[in-house]
Formats: C-alpha cells, sequence, structure tokens
C-alpha cells in the first residue's frame, strides 16, 4: 500500500487510465454488444468514405432537397442532448437527492448525442477538409451574423461543459475526496440554460429562412425544446431500466417516475404545439400551405413523405394515451412501449418530417423528391452505433466509479513505483 | 494474474484488429484525397491574398485544369471596375421560353456535362397569375404554348441576400459593384445557403464536374466561371470575367427575343435605367425584403 496521492500529475493519468481499463473490461454479452457497434460503425466509416470519394452525389440529395436525412437526425439528436436536462432540473434546481444520484446517466446522454450531431454536420458537409475555415483566427467565422457558427458555439460549449461536469465529479469520487460545489454547480446551471440554448439555435438555423415558408415559423424553437423534452426522457427511463439490469447497479426507481411524469405533460404539450400548427397551415390555405400538404397527403401525386408523417402522428399518439392511460406502477411494460412509440414518433416528426418538406416544394415550387438512398442509412447508423458506443463506456465508468469500485487507492503501481 | 495478462492481451489483439479495420474502411476516401494539394489545403480567404499569393493560385489552377480536364486555360482575377452597379432587366412580354439563356449559361460557365446544369432555371407560367404555384420548369413542348409566359430565374444578387447572410465561413460576399460571388475554395459544402436562397439560385456540385477538354471555355475567372471543385457552392455571377471588362453576359447574348436588359445602374443614359423609370417593373418575392438587382418588366 502506498499513501494517497494528491498530485494531480500523477492521479489523473491514473484516473484515464483506469478509465479505459473499466471501460473494456466485462463479461460476453458487454463485448457482443461492443463488437456489434464497432461493426456498425465501421460499416458507416466506409460508407462515408466512399461518399467522399465519389462526391456527395452518391447520397439521394439534389439541389432541390439540399439536405437529408443526415440534417434530420443532427436536429434529433441535439434535440436528445437538450433532454437530458431534464433530469438536471429535477436533481439541482429542485434538489431531489434521488435524481442526483443518477444524473449522469443524462449528462451522459447529453455528451454521446453532441458528438452524433457533430458527426452528422461533418457527414453532411461537402468539404470536410476545410472545416478549419470556421475556427478563428485561422478562419473567418461569420458571427453573429449565421446562425450556423452560434450552432458551432452553443454546441461545443455544450459538450465542454458537460465533459467537464462529469469528469470533475466521477475525477473527485475517484480521489475520494467530496467535490467543491463552485468547481461544479456553477456549471449546473450554466448547463441548463445552455441546454436551452442549443436546440433554440438549431430551430433558429431553419426557421430564419424567409424562403421557407414551412419553417419560417414563431413555434419552431418552442417546438424543438418541447420535443426534446420527450424524446430525451423517453430514452433515459428505458436505459435506466437497461443500466439497473445489466449494471449490476441497484438505484432508487424515483428517478425513473419523476421522468415519466414529465413524459406525461410533455408528450401533451407536443401533441398540441403540432395541431396548432398543422390547424394554422391548413385553415389558412394558399400556396404556402404546400409543404404540410406534400408532408401529410401528398402533393401533385408525389406523396414519399406521407406514410413516414402518418407513422409519427400514430406513435405520438398512442404514446400519449398509454402514459396517460397508465397511472399505475404496475405495467412498466406499456410505459416502456410507449418510450419507444414517442422516441421514434419525434425522430421522424422532427427529422424527415421536418427537414425534407422544407424543400418541397422549392422555392421555385417544383416538385422533386428525395428518398434517403443506401448509402446514408449507412452512415447514419453508423454514427448511431458510434453514440451508443460513447454512452455505454460512459456508463460504465460512471457505475465503476460511483460504486467505488475504481477507486484512486486500488489503482495498480507503475513501473516506477513497484 | 495469468486472467489479467490473457485479458490484456486479448484487449490488444481487439485494438490492433479495430485499428485494422478501421483504416480498411476509411480506404475508399483516397479517390478523394489524392486530388488534394497541400497549397489547396492551406490557401487562404480571398480577401486575406496579396496580388503575388493570387498570382501563384491562378497558375495552380490553370496547371490543374490541364492536367486534370486537359484544356489550356487562362484564368483571371478581373476586380470591380469603380463607379459601376450592375443591374439586370428581363421582359416578360418578350420571352419565349426557348431556354437558350440556359443553355449558354451552361457552355459559357463550364458546367458539368453530365447533368446538363444551367444557373437559369425557364418557368413556364399560367397566364392570369404570378403565383409560382402555378408554374413548372419541367415543360417539354414547342414553346411558347398558348395561355402561357415564361419567367426565367437566375441569382437576383440581392442587396440584402440571404445567403450571404448565412454562410458560416464567409465563403460569398457581395463585391463593389453588386454581384454576389463565391471562394471556391473557401466554401466547406454545408449548402446552408443553397437552403437559405428564395430564388433556387444556387447549385452544388455533388459530383466532379465533367466537361470534354474541347467544350472547356478557356476564358476564366476566378470567383466566375472557372471549373468548380467537387463538394461546393457556386451560382451566377452576371458573367463577371465577361461584363468586368466591358462585355455583356452569355445569356443576354443568346437571348433571341431580345428580352435581356443588362447593364450600369449608376449611368442614366443606360438602357437599364430606361425600362427601370419607363416600364411596368417589379422583381420577385418582394416580400421577403431581399432587394434584389434582377428585375422582371411587362411591355407598355
Amino acid at each position: 500500500m502506498r499513501a494517497p496521492s494528491f498530485s494531480h500529475v500523477q492521479s489523473y493519468p491514473a484516473f484515464l487510465w483506469r478509465s479505459v481499463g473499466v471501460a473494456t473490461d466485462g463479461g460476453w454479452p458487454f463485448y457482443a454488444w461492443m463488437t456489434a457497434l464497432t461493426a456498425v460503425f465501421l460499416v458507416g466509416v466506409n460508407a462515408w468514405a466512399h461518399q467522399m470519394g465519389g462526391g456527395m452525389g452518391t447520397t439521394g440529395m439534389s439541389d432541390h432537397v439540399s439536405w437529408g436525412l443526415y440534417i434530420a437526425n443532427f436536429a434529433f439528436t441535439v434535440g436528445l442532448a437538450a433532454g437530458a436536462v431534464m433530469m438536471v432540473i429535477p436533481a439541482y434546481v429542485y434538489k431531489d437527492s434521488r435524481m442526483q444520484d443518477v444524473v449522469i446517466i443524462g449528462e451522459i446522454l447529453a455528451i454521446a448525442a453532441i458528438v452524433m450531431a457533430l458527426a452528422f454536420v461533418n457527414v453532411d458537409i461537402g468539404r470536410p477538409d476545410r472545416i478549419w475555415h470556421m475556427m478563428p483566427p485561422f478562419g473567418r467565422f461569420n458571427w453573429p451574423v449565421s446562425m450556423l457558427t452560434w450552432d458551432v458555439v452553443v454546441l461545443s460549449g455544450y459538450l465542454l461543459i458537460n465533459l467537464h461536469i462529469t469528469g470533475y465529479l466521477l475525477y473527485k469520487r475517484f480521489l475520494g475526496q467530496p467535490p467543491s460545489k463552485r468547481w461544479y454547480l456553477p456549471f449546473v446551471f450554466l448547463s441548463i440554460v445552455w441546454a436551452v440554448s442549443i436546440h433554440t439555435v438549431t430551430a433558429f438555423l431553419f426557421s430564419g429562412l424567409g424562403g421557407r415558408p414551412f419553417w419560417n415559423t414563431a413555434l419552431l424553437a418552442p417546438r424543438f425544446l418541447v420535443s426534446a423534452f420527450v424524446s430525451g426522457p423517453a430514452f433515459i427511463i428505458l436505459a435506466m431500466q437497461i443500466i439497473r439490469r445489466l449494471g449490476g447497479v441497484k438505484f432508487s426507481m424515483d428517478p425513473m417516475w419523476t421522468l415519466v411524469r414529465i413524459l406525461r405533460v410533455t408528450v401533451l404539450i407536443n401533441l398540441f404545439l403540432v395541431l396548432s400548427e398543422v390547424f394554422t397551415e391548413f385553415y389558412t390555405g394558399g400556396s404556402h400551405t404546400a409543404s404540410a400538404q406534400y408532408l401529410y397527403f401528398g402533393l401533385h401525386g408525389q406523396d414519399a413523405l406521407v406514410p413516414w408523417i402518418w407513422t409519427a402522428v400514430v406513435f405520438n399518439l398512442t404514446g400519449a394515451v398509454l402514459l396517460l392511460a397508465n397511472q399505475s406502477q404496475r405495467r412498466l411494460w406499456l410505459i416502456d412501449l410507449a418510450c419507444v412509440l414517442v422516441f421514434v414518433g419525434i425522430w421522424i416528426e422532427k427529422g424527415m418530417g421536418l427537414v425534407v418538406p422544407g424543400f418541397i416544394p422549392s422555392t421555385l415550387h417544383e416538385i422533386v423528391e428525395y428518398v434517403p438512398n443506401e448509402l446514408e442509412w449507412r452512415v447514419v447508423a453508423g454514427i448511431w452505433a458510434l453514440g451508443m458506443m460513447i454512452f455505454t463506456l460512459g456508463i460504465k465508468i460512471a457505475i465503476a466509479v460511483l460504486t467505488d469500485r475504481m477507486h484512486l487507492d486500488e489503482a495498480p503501481l507503475t513501473p516506477e513505483e513497484a | 494474474m495469468e486472467e489479467t495478462t490473457r485479458r490484456g492481451a486479448f484487449k490488444l489483439m481487439g485494438a490492433t484488429l479495430g485499428a485494422a479495420a478501421f483504416a480498411r474502411a476509411l480506404a475508399p476516401i483516397t479517390e478523394w484525397t489524392d486530388d488534394l494539394s497541400m497549397d489547396e489545403l492551406l490557401q487562404r480567404h480571398y480577401k486575406e491574398l496579396t496580388r503575388s499569393d493570387m498570382t501563384a493560385i491562378l497558375g495552380r489552377l490553370e496547371a490543374q485544369t490541364l492536367a486534370e480536364y486537359g484544356a489550356v486555360v487562362s484564368i483571371g482575377d478581373p476586380r470591380p471596375i469603380p463607379d459601376v452597379q450592375f443591374g439586370y432587366a428581363l421582359n416578360l412580354s418578350a420571352c419565349i421560353g426557348c431556354r437558350r439563356c440556359a443553355e449558354a449559361c451552361h457552355k459559357e460557365n463550364n458546367h458539368d456535362r453530365a447533368t446538363g446544369n444551367s444557373w437559369i432555371r425557364v418557368l413556364e407560367i399560367d397566364k392570369g397569375t404570378v403565383d409560382l404555384a402555378f408554374s413548372t420548369a419541367a415543360y417539354e413542348h414547342n414553346v411558347p404554348a398558348n395561355g402561357k409566359y415564361y419567367m426565367p430565374v437566375q441569382c437576383h444578387q440581392c442587396d440584402n441576400a440571404p445567403c450571404v447572410k448565412v454562410c458560416p465561413v464567409e465563403a460569398t460576399w457581395k463585391e463593389t459593384d453588386g454581384i454576389v460571388v463565391v471562394d471556391y475554395n473557401w466554401c466547406i459544402g454545408c449548402r446552408y445557403c443553397e437552403a437559405a436562397c428564395p430564388y433556387h439560385a444556387r447549385r452544388f456540385n455533388w459530383t466532379k464536374p465533367e466537361v470534354p477538354a474541347a467544350e472547356v471555355n478557356p476564358d476564366q475567372a476566378y470567383l466566375g466561371n472557372r471549373i468548380r471543385p467537387q463538394g461546393v457552392i457556386d451560382k451566377c455571377h452576371f458573367c463577371l470575367h465577361r461584363t468586368r471588362k466591358g462585355k455583356l453576359p452569355a445569356c443576354l447574348e443568346a437571348c433571341p427575343t431580345g428580352s435581356r436588359v443588362f447593364g450600369n445602374l449608376l449611368d442614366p443614359t443606360s438602357e437599364i435605367r430606361w425600362v427601370l423609370e419607363n416600364k411596368r417593373v417589379y422583381v420577385l418575392k418582394e416580400d421577403l425584403g431581399t432587394q434584389p438587382r434582377f428585375f422582371y418588366f411587362f411591355n407598355a
């Protein structure tokens, strides 16, 4: 045994090294899961390499529908990251101590989701070799005029804030020291405001375009936020049950039921906002309704998105009914089913259902349809696999630290010390 | 202890396999990266280039065009002429929808042959409406058709251009003579400008443009009609390689009906000024506040 060392120069690398060890240790289900994710990720990498080699023309996008499945997933994953704040608010604003015990799940989800969102933007751009053009002082950053530059700022900021909070709390626990409030509490409150900002800015990116009436609505940012507060909690509710079952860690289920109560409200507000949008579009009528017409019913015989959006409508409505009809805690599987339904429902509604109709009809009222092709699906699957890998490994490290299985005192000796 | 070493070896093997598989998966990217040069990668923004930087870049681009397309071209960098503000007007009463302007643009500006791309799109609209919902660009019959009129649409070189506003890297901007240009070597290919443009004026290079050597227009400009790289945006630049040297745009010269009027808005004796002062003139989607430099008018 050696005396606990308080030199961060030694203990921080030890923390990182032990994290790598913990993150790569597990039983066969863990290895099977990670191998499968790696395989899917590599399929995505390969598809993207083909896309860069042959040009973006290898995707299903065109000058008429110039954003597709990638930006759809980008909008959704930004929401997933923002949705994590639904754990942070009860934990720190309402001081729910049981929620505080598990809030790290939300923060790790935020990290994984932001990485996915950034990846979705990067696979969508034609010249990733020029990404440095965005980075001051070498590049020319069109801030504050371009909303895309705001998005870069808020997304990377949110990633850093969450990395800091989780990293700091886990490291302190690893050292066996109580965390100092002034090193994380201000960041926790900052993260709440910041979570709202990431999704607001992402909505403004679309709603600020006067040439696209379908997006040019003040309701877009509120809709983005509310739907984020559906998809985020839905994911976490499912994840908490899986973590509890497979992670070998017992924590209170109260926080999960808090999230279910939140979900019961947000799912309804989301439906209400969709209804408001649909009413305004169709009751007013005229040419500005063309995109909504295309989305829900098809336009001039073109109707590629109709099955998508009605799936979303049915899923979101069924999810809402299941959540509201099951007020008891006995039939958890019905709640789980509802979570799956609303998660997929929001993915469609805020993804393909939002991005693609903005382009159909085009600004010159041409109707050119878009269907994501196989290459795009492979890239998207690869990025989701990457996100799930980050989430899994983050959770694994967090469990090891929080259950004191990974602790500085048990760190293997370095060769010099031995 | 033995268990730990075995596990460690197993992990190391996994990591090696993973890295090898990753490299293998990424391999097809070389088809694109082989075309990239370090000079191109590190090139600075147009506005930060000195004259000698630009000379070197133009030489490099000419050599590249020769190597990749087999065409000897001359790429210049004509600057805006002082006291000139370009404007364009189009007579909707005279246009017959023959699309020769679109074809001329295709050839003049070295567009991709495979897609037949052009920066001009001609709409056929029902008489009695100005609502584009009653238009089509996909007509394939003799023109002019009964009950229809025709509206060519190209970049309106807006004074309040949404595309310029949204670009995250200032790869597109408005020049002092009113032309909105793109630095094709600075654009990152995010296509936000394409989403922002209300006139469908922008095009993306979804693939590397194909132009046979014999068809390449050798009179080129850096901010204009040079063959664009893969993965960047381009757009109509009012043929700045011609107009900044006192010539007229290719689309105007190709028009058989004389529907097109181009000139200096600051010159009170110009034809464009006469049209703006004497005809019934309007701009497309005026309500969006984009303030176009491209005007439509009717006879009488």
